[in-house]
């Protein structure tokens, strides 16, 4: 293949229920800021689903310059084959030079198998991705490449990272984790260049049949887009005492989260997990209140702005990233931390 | 009904992370384990065993030592073990990884493949649907119960997405992603630990890979490539006080709040 014939930056415009996920509009984002260091400075958003069509200018508001829509009823719920097939003709045809897609419990499943369909590399997960030169230095024992996607991600549970190319395929694909990279402001009326392709769907044996979809309570707050949280771990006690964060959290307008042995112990549901097997969030204020600070749970909210951290053990981990941290009595401070605040706010007004 | 599990042998994390004075990762200090998601997987087979007398075989690609988690497969009732091992397809990246893998399992005779969803030391979680465009089996991935109709060839799965489930069937055969929360692993018997010693590991190599180029193996068939490692230095520490009272603490953080304007 020749690596020049593919150009400009893609990404896949999940929607869910033919709702945008917020991925992609956070993907748009920095798609648009990668095409600024490329020779191609058009963005394209891959709208795949039914009846989709609504969706494109919301897209093209967020950054897409070109959405290419794919529209077809075999795209109605997320199935592995057939968005395979729609994602795999897509790059055969318009031949993109980067594609981003969210690593999303979707995006983790259609990425790999799309990148193994095209064979190209594909990198999970990344935190940060830039344009630059391959080797990162010149090396005497190979050619220097300019202007390779270099995709940064976090392995073992946050405590190494790497950055990775991928000089010699195209195109260069990457699912990026939710909640890390900055959506632009919306701008009101932008159109973006529509094209419809539909490379035709057959059944084959890889289709499977979806039987049922159960939506879980989505009555809970989306924690990644919370700019305050309010995390409680085993030290909490029971589900009844979450109560004392949960007013320390609407006292500070803020929400409240969780680590997995809270989880795991049923006091809260899932969605609430902050983590390597739950949520990463990047918070301007978190707060880990009786959480002992796991690597697993430490991966998913280090990047937090400030943490403070409430323990009753001084030797807790979570102290180590904590940039404050207070050893004592969660039962005694947090609701005094509550009251004090609810005094400075109300003063302040 | 054959049942092949894909495993692979890493660092435990759980008794936490342990680090050199310089701050890196001290990989050497850590114990090696049977990846938590592929132990999930493996139970799942292993139900499947109780349940319809199915073959279990588990496969692992890795260095010599893998044999370790091999034989906690035996320990735990799997029926035969295949290690794929050599020179050769060191320093590989998931595309070279599942390639090769494909390549094992094309020798294989096999209803369903189980991987677990991903591992604890890369968290990539690509392999398992790579392997499977490899091999062109649908593919069902973050499964949270996996049942089999015998009968009918099909597979029905709960596949975990962010905010619902959806139950899935495929036919078989076909290969499947386990997340931990699917079951709750089987202890080694004491039997079985001792069968496990008796027991017979299959070694393969390259030559034993059936229809993978060269090309798509090891660090040379890998398409990406690592332009910088390290390990993440921690962060500097933060403050940490232990204030005599509850007041003393609140004042601590209500200051500090307002020192950053949060109130």
């Amino acid at each position: 293949m020749s690596l020049e014939e593919y150009k400009g930056v893609f990404i896949f415009a999940q929607q869910v229920d033919n709702e945008l996920s917020s991925i992609a509009l956070e993907l748009l984002g920095k798609a648009k800021s990668l095409a600024e260091d490329l020779d191609e400075k058009k963005v394209t958003a891959v709208l795949l689903g039914s009846d989709v069509k609504g969706l494109v200018d919301k897209l093209a508001e967020y950054g897409a310059d070109r959405v290419i829509v794919v529209d077809d009823p075999a795209l109605k719920d997320y199935r592995t084959e057939p968005y395979t097939h729609a994602l795999a003709s897509v790059i055969d045809e318009f031949k993109p030079e980067i594609l981003l897609v969210g690593a999303t419990a979707i995006g983790r499943d259609l990425g790999p198998r799309v990148s193994s369909r095209v064979h190209t590399g594909l990198t999970a997960d990344c935190t940060s991705l830039d344009i630059g030169d391959f080797p990162l230095e010149p090396s005497p024992v190979r050619e220097t490449k300019h202007k390779q996607l270099l995709m940064t991600r976090p392995a073992f549970g946050g405590n190494t990272i790497a950055t990775i190319a991928c000089p010699d395929f195209r195109p260069q694909m990457a699912t990026v984790r939710p909640g890390v990279m900055q959506k632009i402001d919306p701008i009101k009326g932008a159109k973006a260049e529509v094209v419809e392709f539909n490379p035709g769907f057959e059944e084959n044996d890889c289709y499977t049949e979806i039987l049922k979809i159960v939506k879980e309570a989505s009555s809970v707050a989306d924690i990644q887009a919370a700019k305050i949280l309010v995390s409680g771990g085993r030290g909490v006690g029971s589900a009844e005492n979450f109560k004392i964060l949960d007013d320390l959290a609407e006292a500070l307008n803020g929400t409240v989260s969780c680590s997995r042995a809270v989880v795991d112990s049923g006091w809260k549901p899932k969605d609430l997990q902050v983590g390597q097997t739950g949520k990463t969030v990047r918070p301007q204020l978190y707060f880990a209140i009786g959480i002992s600070g796991a690597i697993q749970h430490v991966a998913g909210m280090e990047e937090s702005d400030i943490i403070i951290a409430i323990n009753k053990d001084e030797n807790a981990p979570i102290f180590d990233v904590a940039d404050y941290g207070v050893v004592g009595d969660l039962n005694k401070i947090v609701p005094a931390l509550t009251k004090k605040i609810k005094e400075a706010l109300a003063a302040k007004n | 009904m054959k049942v092949v599990v894909c495993i692979k042998q890493v660092p435990d994390t759980k008794g936490g992370v342990k680090f050199k004075p310089d701050g890196t990762l001290d990989r050497g200090a850590m114990l090696a384990i049977m990846n938590p998601d592929d132990k999930a997987g493996l139970e799942a087979a292993l139900r499947l065993k109780d349940q319809y007398g199915a073959e279990v075989t588990v496969l692992t690609m890795g260095l010599p030592k893998a044999d370790a988690v091999l034989r906690e497969a035996f320990a735990m009732g799997a029926d035969k073990a295949i290690l794929v091992t050599d020179r050769v397809l060191g320093g590989a990246d998931t595309w070279a990884t599942s390639s090769t893998i494909a390549g094992a399992l094309r020798n294989l005779e096999y209803d369903l493949i189980i991987t677990g969803r991903q591992a604890i030391d890369g968290d990539t979680a690509q392999v398992g649907p790579q392997i499977s465009e490899h091999l062109h089996l649908p593919v069902i991935s973050y499964a949270e119960e996996i049942k089999v109709d015998e009968k009918a060839r099909t597979v029905e799965v709960k596949r975990q997405f962010e905010d619902r489930y959806h139950i899935v069937k495929a036919k078989m055969p076909c290969l499947v992603t386990a997340l931990s929360e699917l079951n709750e692993p089987r202890y080694m018997t004491p039997g079985g630990i001792f069968d496990a010693f008796e027991k017979e590991v299959t070694v393969w190599g390259r030559a034993d890979l059936k229809d993978v180029d060269d090309s798509n193996l090891g660090l040379k068939g890998s398409p990406t490539q690592i332009a910088k490692a390290s390990d993440k230095v921690k962060k500097g520490q933060g403050e940490k006080v232990a204030p005599d009272s509850a007041e003393e603490a609140v004042d601590y953080i209500v200051g500090k709040l307002t020192e950053k304007h949060v109130i």
